[in-house]
């Protein structure tokens, strides 16, 4: 498994790490127990994402998608953002090993997350506007790991 | 100042000068085919039994009881599925191994699993060590063969191995051990410690990838490996790896030549970095301290996880490897981590550092030096740890 020279750097230098004090918005997704968690914190300001940070549990490409995630919604509007998949954050990392896909998943629930967690706040219902972050039931009990992309941890069938 | 610090060596080792010394004429003026009559085919035949007497003599065993193969995983394979063809004609299609084995143990058997084979998968406890009442309680009528690694190749642990030999000896159960970890390490006896099988690899010693052996007590019938010409007396046909071969005996006179003073060298590294590792907070180490290979340390650190520590390490010039899920190639942490008791959250987060012989003190005050900083860096941008410190995780 080999890593593009992106995400190395996105690994090494991570864009926006840390947390918002008074954000407008956070999102948390993943889970210990599959090995990758991230939390996304947005400000916004007429529409617009004026700033986001995280903080991320995983591996190196989850590290990675989340820096990368960061940079591609920072500045934009809520509509475009909303148009963001895991695929164009795959993309701008000059894409991801196979078994890493899951870290773009979630990268891009994180995004999503964070998107309701605000609409919440200011008394809307984000599921129309969002749509519904599948939760990861994380049964570790089967024995061949279905890739599904339902689910940022990968595991879930 | 930063070092390249290669401390991976339960992976592999570097081939080392006097193995790849001893190999070289075999590639260029001793290529004889060890078959030919010539004299260049008979000095490679001769440097061939000579490194077969080497390692026989290394394990206590017979030269006539040394099968060289290309590695561990063929050794535990042959060993493994050739004991259980030999014996299923005899009606005994029982199986008694541990949780933890290395896969090249654990797929074998379970593929004879899936062939009607019942096995037990003996518990490793917290220490990581297999109890030898455990095998004697798990011994049936229909057990064909007890296999049960010398020493763990995560975890480091050494099996109680003598013990769980003559306990296979009284109940006239064949016994293996997958020694790949082990040989070089610990003292080992085949004779004294009623091993009937006992598989090595050479990569593990200084060797050359793409050497092991088989050891097969004389009288244990099992089937040929490769069909074919009369090489290893006809039982993995197929013209020997005469450079590699060498190269392991070489290797293997070379680590037990030394071993007591090596393994006090080792030990006190071993024990130096653990000792200083431990003092990172929310760290344990994994496996028993003492029943331990001298080189080997194994711990995790709670809120990170295993790959990006190795990346950040490699950054720093240190090769280590993790059993988390992300190098695990699966989206489970390691089985061996998880054998031993620990949750998912926490086994995502180990650190194998293996040293050998070319490892020194240096290295162990580098490896200190990195870390802490390391792990700080990860637990920063962890999420996981904010929840862990703020006690919302116990």
């Amino acid at each position: 498994m080999a890593y593009s020279e992106k995400v190395m750097d996105h690994f090494a230098n991570p864009r926006n790490v840390g947390e918002i004090p008074d954000a407008d918005g956070v999102g948390e997704v993943g889970n210990s127990k599959c090995g990758d968690i991230m939390r996304m914190y947005i400000k916004v300001k007429d529409n617009v994402i004026t700033d986001v940070k995280f903080k991320t549990f995983g591996c190196g490409a989850a590290i990675a998608t989340s820096s990368m995630a960061t940079e591609l919604i920072q500045g934009r509007t809520i509509d475009e953002v909303l148009k963001l998949t895991n695929a164009a954050v795959m993309e701008a990392l000059d894409g991801l090993p196979p078994v890493k896909v899951h870290c773009s998943v979630l990268a891009e629930q994180a995004i999503k997350a964070a998107l309701s967690d605000y609409y919440r706040r200011q008394g809307i219902d984000p599921v129309p506007i969002v749509g519904v972050i599948e939760e990861c039931d994380h049964d570790h009990g089967h024995e061949d790991h279905e890739h599904s992309a339902s689910c940022g941890c990968g595991s879930c069938s | 100042m930063k070092r390249f610090v290669y401390a991976d060596n339960a992976a592999t080792t570097p081939v080392s000068p006097k193995v790849f010394d001893a190999m070289l004429p075999f590639y260029k003026e001793i290529y004889g085919n060890p078959s030919s009559l010539y004299s260049i085919g008979g000095e490679a035949k001769k440097h061939l039994e000579d490194a077969r007497e080497t390692v026989a003599r290394a394990l206590g065993a017979l030269p006539s009881e040394i099968f060289f193969t290309s590695g561990g995983s063929e050794a535990d394979n042959w060993a493994i599925k050739g004991v259980a063809q030999a014996l299923a004609k005899k009606g005994k299609k029982h199986i008694i191994t541990s949780k933890f084995e290395h896969h090249a143990v654990l797929h074998t058997v379970q593929a004879l699993e899936k062939e009607g084979f019942e096995v037990t998968y003996l518990e490793v406890y917290e220490n990581g060590i297999v109890k030898p009442g455990d095998v004697e309680a798990a011994i049936r009528e229909d057990t064909a063969l007890v296999t049960i690694m010398y020493a763990n190749n995560e975890i480091g642990t050494i099996q109680p191995i003598p013990e769980i030999g003559a306990i296979c000896k009284k109940h006239g159960v064949l016994f293996h051990t997958d020694a790949v970890q082990a040989v070089g390490n610990v003292e080992i006896d085949v004779k004294q410690q009623n091993i009937d099988l006992l598989s090595l690899s050479g990569h593990k010693l200084h060797a050359p990838k793409g050497v092991g052996a088989l050891y097969v007590r004389r009288g244990v019938r099992f089937p040929n490996l490769i069909d074919g010409g009369a090489q290893e007396r006809g039982r993995r046909a197929g013209t020997e790896n005469v450079a590699g071969i060498v190269g392991l005996g070489v290797a293997i006179e070379e680590a037990c030549a030394n071993m007591a003073q090596r393994n006090a060298r080792l030990i006190k590294m071993r024990d130096r970095l653990i000792a200083g590792a431990l003092k990172i907070e929310r760290s344990r180490l994994n496996g028993d301290p003492v029943k331990r290979l001298p080189g080997n340390v194994n711990l995790c650190f709670e809120g990170i996880e295993g790959e990006s520590l190795l990346l950040k390490l490699d950054f720093a010039g240190i090769c280590g490897s993790s059993g988390s899920a992300c190098t695990s190639g699966s989206l489970d942490p390691s089985h061996v981590l998880l054998a031993i008791g620990l949750p998912h959250e926490i086994a995502h987060g180990s650190l194998r550092i293996s040293f050998s012989d070319q490892n020194t003190e240096e290295d162990v005050d580098y490896i200190l030096e990195q870390l802490p900083g390391i792990v700080q860096y990860l637990r920063d941008m962890s999420p996981l740890w904010d929840e862990i410190i703020s006690g919302k995780k116990a």
